[in-house]
């Protein structure tokens, strides 16, 4: 990056640190960064997202939309997490390279399993293999986010469902009392007061998927803990910054970078807590009602 | 549903209208193993192995592209297409046949050794340390000696100088400058393992194999490869 850097073995001390820190795969490291925030910033409303679906689902009166909201959310938070990270991926890719296979090579007449192998036709592929290999990258991640959205929306669709059935039934049925047909019960009287209920799971489950990032390591992204792994092993001669066995450090730095997140999270929910409570029949309501009163 | 329809429509056309002008070769390695392939600082792949490929490309006409993938899923992978080939100081055995193919070798069968911070070691009783489906580990497994596995060969390393384990025992030329930089030692004699190293390719893909051997044939032919073999490994390397 710097002109200083051109020769590193003559380096030594801050001058070396800086080129160090400043090479390509650090730049790479430093990136990586910003992929595990994007997954927190597009996982997270898929997540609610499904979520809800899987609550409304759970609590329709439509006897098959409700089993299917029962058994997904049954289904994914009975299996571990990682099993489903490791299926999804995988089942996803061959799903949809084999209906690409059937619409767009028709006429093949090789079977698609041979022994071990997964074989579709070349333009069947995803992506194709001449795509850059930013677009395999772009795919491996968008397929890890959405393995993220269906386990995480298992979960808050459990804790949705949960702070529906808490808000009080006297709303309700004032609601209906006030001739309030079912949907807008829900929409104008259910959906407004759960939140208070549903915050404390869902902010569990948000410092739970911002713990789980590292996952994303397992499905071949190379996130912030493949990047420290990789820079801190031990380097010989053949590098050009040679160094001893410096995980511990890279380690170190992910432990604060998780700790500052969480933390920074923890704070945001307090907040959003705070401003939820106010004006509803829940302690923390009323503790607040009396504060001003 | 109707954007779910939606989105997979356009996922199934997506880039219909490419034109497929030349194939593009993905090559799979793992980026770990010095001198053999590793990701150099500028965070590039680098090593005798990307050379040996750009090298076999180039041969072959064709386009290649390299991608890293951890070694414990590198086969996994291929099998299921996430690349062509891989090129990562894969050694040739039964076992791994029955589930890929390989080329010809490009590096005759290597040796490997152990390395210790002391040769008062009884190898058969140690604790060894060596990558997890690796030629070695199933060496040490049958050895009698206790197997300690790891996911990388760095970590390995690391084990022995932690104390972790007694000794590590991996390919001998991933060792060299190791040892030559630390206070590991060699101990013990070097085993052969191997019937050589050489690409692994899908069963199915017999074009791709019979064009890589046959860029393989060149370069021993002309003797670009053993040329290749010296530089990364040392004049005292095994060479065709």
């Amino acid at each position: 990056m710097f002109e200083s850097c051109a020769d590193p073995s003559l380096l030594d001390g801050l001058p070396w640190l800086a080129c160090y820190l400043t090479t390509g795969k650090h730049m790479a490291f430093y990136g990586s960064f910003l992929t595990v925030l994007a997954l927190l910033a597009i996982t997270a409303p898929f997540a609610m997202l499904f979520g809800f679906g899987g609550a409304m689902a759970a609590r329709s009166d439509i006897a098959p939309l409700r089993w299917l909201g029962k058994t997904y959310t049954a289904m994914v938070r009975g299996v571990p997490d990682i099993v489903f990270f490791l299926f999804v991926p995988i089942a996803m890719d061959q799903g949809l390279e084999w209906l690409r296979h059937k619409v767009k090579c028709p006429d093949w007449d090789a079977p698609i399993r041979q022994g071990s192998d997964f074989v579709v036709c070349t333009a069947a592929k995803l992506p194709l293999s001449n795509a850059p290999q930013w677009a395999h990258e772009v795919y491996g991640f968008a397929l890890a986010m959405i393995a993220f959205a269906i386990v995480f929306g298992a979960f808050a669709a459990n804790v949705l469902s949960g702070a529906m059935t808490a808000v009080p039934v006297g709303q309700i049925e004032t609601a209906a009392a006030y001739g309030m047909s079912k949907r807008q019960t829900f929409w104008r009287i259910l959906v407004p007061q759960m939140w208070v209920y549903a915050l404390p799971g869902l902010s569990n489950l948000w410092q739970i998927l911002v713990k789980a990032t590292p996952l994303l390591f397992l499905l071949g992204v190379e996130d912030i803990v493949y990047w420290a792994r990789e820079l801190g092993g031990a380097k010989t001669s053949t590098f050009s910054y040679p160094h001893p066995d410096w995980r511990l450090y890279y380690f170190l730095g992910l432990l604060v970078f998780y700790l500052s997140l969480t933390q920074v999270s923890d704070t945001v929910f307090q907040h959003l807590m705070r401003r939820l409570s106010h004006g509803q029949a829940t302690l923390a309501g009323e503790a607040q009602r009396k504060a001003t009163a | 549903m109707k954007s779910f329809l939606t989105l997979t429509a356009a996922i199934l056309s997506l880039s219909a209208a490419t034109a497929f002008a030349q194939d593009t070769v993905r090559l799979g390695t793992e980026g770990a193993y010095p001198p053999y392939n590793f990701i150099n600082d500028n965070g590039d792949v680098d090593g005798m192995e990307r050379e040996l490929g750009d090298e076999l490309c180039l041969r072959a006409n064709l386009t290649c592209e390299w991608v890293t993938n951890d070694w414990d899923s590198i086969i996994p992978n291929l099998v299921s297409g996430n690349y062509d080939a891989i090129i990562a100081g894969m050694s040739i055995t039964d076992e791994r046949k029955e589930v890929i193919a390989f080329t010809q070798d490009y590096y005759p069968p290597a040796a490997s050794a152990y390395a210790a911070l002391s040769d008062d070691l009884d190898l058969s009783e140690a604790v060894i340390a060596a990558q997890t489906g690796t030629l070695q580990a199933g060496y040490v497994a049958e050895s009698g000696a206790a197997l300690l596995e790891f996911a990388t060969p760095d970590e390995t390393i690391a084990a022995v100088k932690n104390g972790e384990a007694d000794a590590a025992f991996t390919d001998k030329d991933f060792l060299v400058t190791i040892v030559a930089e630390s206070d590991l030692i060699f101990v013990g004699d070097d085993v052969l393992l191997g019937d050589g190293i050489a690409v692994g390719v899908r069963q199915s893909d017999s074009e791709l194999q019979d064009k890589l051997s046959a860029a393989i044939t060149s370069m021993k032919e002309d003797g670009s490869l053993n040329a290749l073999l010296v530089k990364w490994f040392g004049p005292e390397t095994a060479t065709y």
